[in-house]
């Protein structure tokens, strides 16, 4: 065989390999996104139909006349606040650990250690604790326990930014006329933007997917999507066409987020992977 | 009227003492070099100044107004940085107007000062790049740039060249010292590089384990050392020293080196050294103070000196030959062709007008 020829194989053969992992991972949100445009004979049809016979949005009509579609908007306020709250204060924390060596060498290693706990294992004490504050089924409630959860998570990535910016530039902004608080807005924030961007991003997407927290400290008043979902699986049959309905407009949001964002969730990825 | 005084400061890090009582005073528009090895202290002292170290005794007044626990931007100083210290994220120009904004200048006039201040460093047309668009010795300009921009009254200066190559460097140290006769300021100027703090000082400090080892205009400290430590430190290459004994040979004071090596003092140092008849001392030979005997030079206190060359170090203009004194090694700036290769006889003239006779326990300069 020529060169030339086994360069081509080569390469048909690394295709292949790659398309067949994209399918098999794909796959999954293919088949949710068609099952929720199928009518109920043609989810249920066998052998299975790859596509919908026709485009049509009744399964996405029905959570909205329920009213059901609430809940997503309550996992976006409760993600997108407690995102920003975690953003702000993690990003004030990690930049005093790493500049100002608050709290010596392990401070930051108890921190991360936080992130660690299976949430199960707090999520009983935390309702009992929330049921006497009246913060069961609140968005402060939720916004709170978000916070706090993501916290460790933001100080640490946010740590190892800060930690990448030199020294001689924040300096040079204090020697120029700024107080620390300007080169925190000026500096800081610019040259890690974006580590923000993809802390953020992780951040807003774990508040997004949590299930345990919400499922056990809402009831009615701010259940998320995810909690939802889980109320069309009845014990003689499950409603698929809402499932699917509801799962593809909790998923959505994500796409859109990370579609913009890219850029920042893979620079800021590969930024924290060089200096950990 | 002085720019800068520091009295008695100190500064620790942990338990490391970096800066050890110093006092400094420099007067206004003046050019000082902080000079000394690494870890020596300068700067950590010029840190200190610029008030991003806490200063731990002592005081610091800028423009006589005592400065020691204000923030950097309350100090009326300008920094330029050793690795250039510019925002990726902003233009040439906004690197420059940085401070300018910080210190809320009126827009109307940003414009201008920064276009000035491009101009002299010869950047204007590069205020619309980016920093990573541009070469090292460009970046350095930008970095200078944003400090001159400002009106300070003092202009730090902490290893600005040492990123550059060799041909920069000499390119940038010219530029630099001309900025200061344009712009008339108090400078000070931290280097390692004895060269630098030669070529472009007012005053040399020279700074040694956080102590001011001497400090004094360039010639002066190069050819009236106070010590050992500064005599050899000023020089390229550096001074030649051996352990001696001042002797007496036939009436006359004579250094001797080992048993071999006998250099007799000139008259207008004998009596001087009448005492010291006997001790040990270090001789101090500059390089430059070692030339080839020519036929009928015979000037008073300038001794000849039978030899071989163990090494020669071309350099163009001049050669450097390395050979035994007294079974110490030394070596001779000569002439570029006064010595070909190694292992020739040579008859070298040894000025001992210039010579530094030098206390061995105390390290310091007898005369």
């Amino acid at each position: 065989m020529k060169l030339q020829q086994r360069r081509r194989l080569k390469l048909a053969l690394r295709l292949a390999v790659a398309i067949a992992i994209t399918v098999f991972f794909l796959f999954p949100i293919y088949w949710l996104f068609m099952i929720s445009f199928k009518t109920a004979e043609e989810i249920f049809a066998f052998p299975p139909k790859w596509w919908p016979g026709q485009l049509q949005f009744d399964n996405y009509a029905v959570p909205f006349k329920d009213g059901d579609t609430i809940t997503v908007w309550n996992s976006f306020v409760v993600a997108s606040v407690s995102t920003g709250l975690a953003m702000f204060l993690g990003t004030l924390c990690a930049y005093s650990l790493a500049r100002f060596r608050t709290g010596g060498e392990n401070l930051a290693n108890w921190i991360i250690s936080q992130r660690m706990v299976p949430p199960i294992a707090v999520v009983f004490p935390i309702f009992l604790l929330y049921v006497w504050l009246k913060l069961v089924d609140t968005y402060v409630g939720l916004i709170l326990l978000y916070t706090a959860f993501n916290l460790p998570y933001v100080i640490w990535m946010m740590r190892g930014y800060v930690n990448d910016i030199p020294k001689a530039l924040e300096e040079s902004a204090l020697v120029d006329g700024c107080t620390r608080w300007q080169v925190l807005w000026k500096v800081v924030f610019p040259m890690c933007r974006a580590g923000l961007f993809a802390t953020a991003i992780f951040t807003f997407v774990f508040a997004w997917n949590d299930f345990i927290f919400a499922l056990v400290l809402t009831r009615t008043e701010v259940s998320t999507y995810t909690v939802q979902v889980t109320h069309y699986f009845g014990g003689q049959s499950n409603f698929w066409a809402k499932i699917s309905a509801m799962s593809v407009l909790g998923t959505v949001p994500i796409f859109i987020i990370v579609g913009f964002m890219q850029r920042y969730l893979v620079r800021g990825m590969s930024l924290g992977a060089v200096k950990g | 009227m002085s720019d800068l005084r520091i009295t008695a400061l100190d500064k620790f890090y942990g338990n490391v003492h970096a800066v050890k009582g110093v006092d400094l005073e420099i007067p206004a528009g003046e050019f000082t070099v902080l000079v000394g090895q690494s870890g020596c202290g300068k700067s950590t002292l010029l840190r200190t100044i610029a008030g991003l170290e806490d200063a731990d005794s002592g005081s610091i007044e800028i423009g006589g107004s005592d400065v020691t626990d204000a923030p950097p931007r309350d100090r009326d100083i300008a920094m330029v940085f050793q690795n250039y210290a510019l925002y990726p994220y902003m233009t040439v120009f906004d690197n420059i107007a940085f401070g300018l904004r910080a210190r809320k200048t009126p827009s109307g006039e940003i414009g201008p000062k920064v276009k000035r201040a491009a101009q002299m460093l010869a950047i204007d047309h590069l205020l619309e790049r980016y920093p990573r668009q541009l070469s090292g010795g460009q970046l350095q300009r930008v970095a200078i740039g944003r400090a001159i921009v400002r009106n300070a009254r003092l202009y730090l200066f902490d290893e600005p060249l040492s990123n550059l190559d060799a041909q920069l460097r000499d390119e940038m140290r010219g530029e630099i010292k001309r900025l200061h006769l344009e712009l008339g300021k108090t400078m000070i100027y931290v280097t390692h590089d004895q060269i630098e703090a030669m070529t472009m000082a007012d005053r040399i400090v020279l700074l040694r384990d956080g102590r001011i080892e001497q400090q004094g205009s360039p010639l002066d400290l190069y050819e009236r050392p106070e010590t050992k430590y500064v005599a050899g430190f000023l020089g390229s290459p550096a001074m030649n020293f051996a352990a001696a004994e001042i002797s007496s040979v036939a009436g006359r004071l004579a250094v001797r080196i080992g048993e071999s090596a006998v250099l007799p003092l000139p008259n207008a140092r004998q009596e001087k050294l009448a005492s010291w008849v006997g001790k040990p001392i270090v001789l101090g030979l500059r390089p430059e103070h070692i030339s080839r005997a020519r036929d009928g030079d015979s000037r008073e206190g300038v001794t000849r000196c039978a030899t071989t060359i163990d090494l020669v170090q071309p350099t163009g203009a001049r050669t450097y030959a390395t050979f035994r004194l007294g079974g110490t090694e030394a070596i001779a700036e000569l002439q570029a062709h006064d010595v070909s290769q190694p292992g020739e006889p040579i008859e070298l003239a040894i000025d001992m007008n210039r010579a530094l006779i030098i206390e061995p326990s105390t390290e310091k300069v007898i005369q």
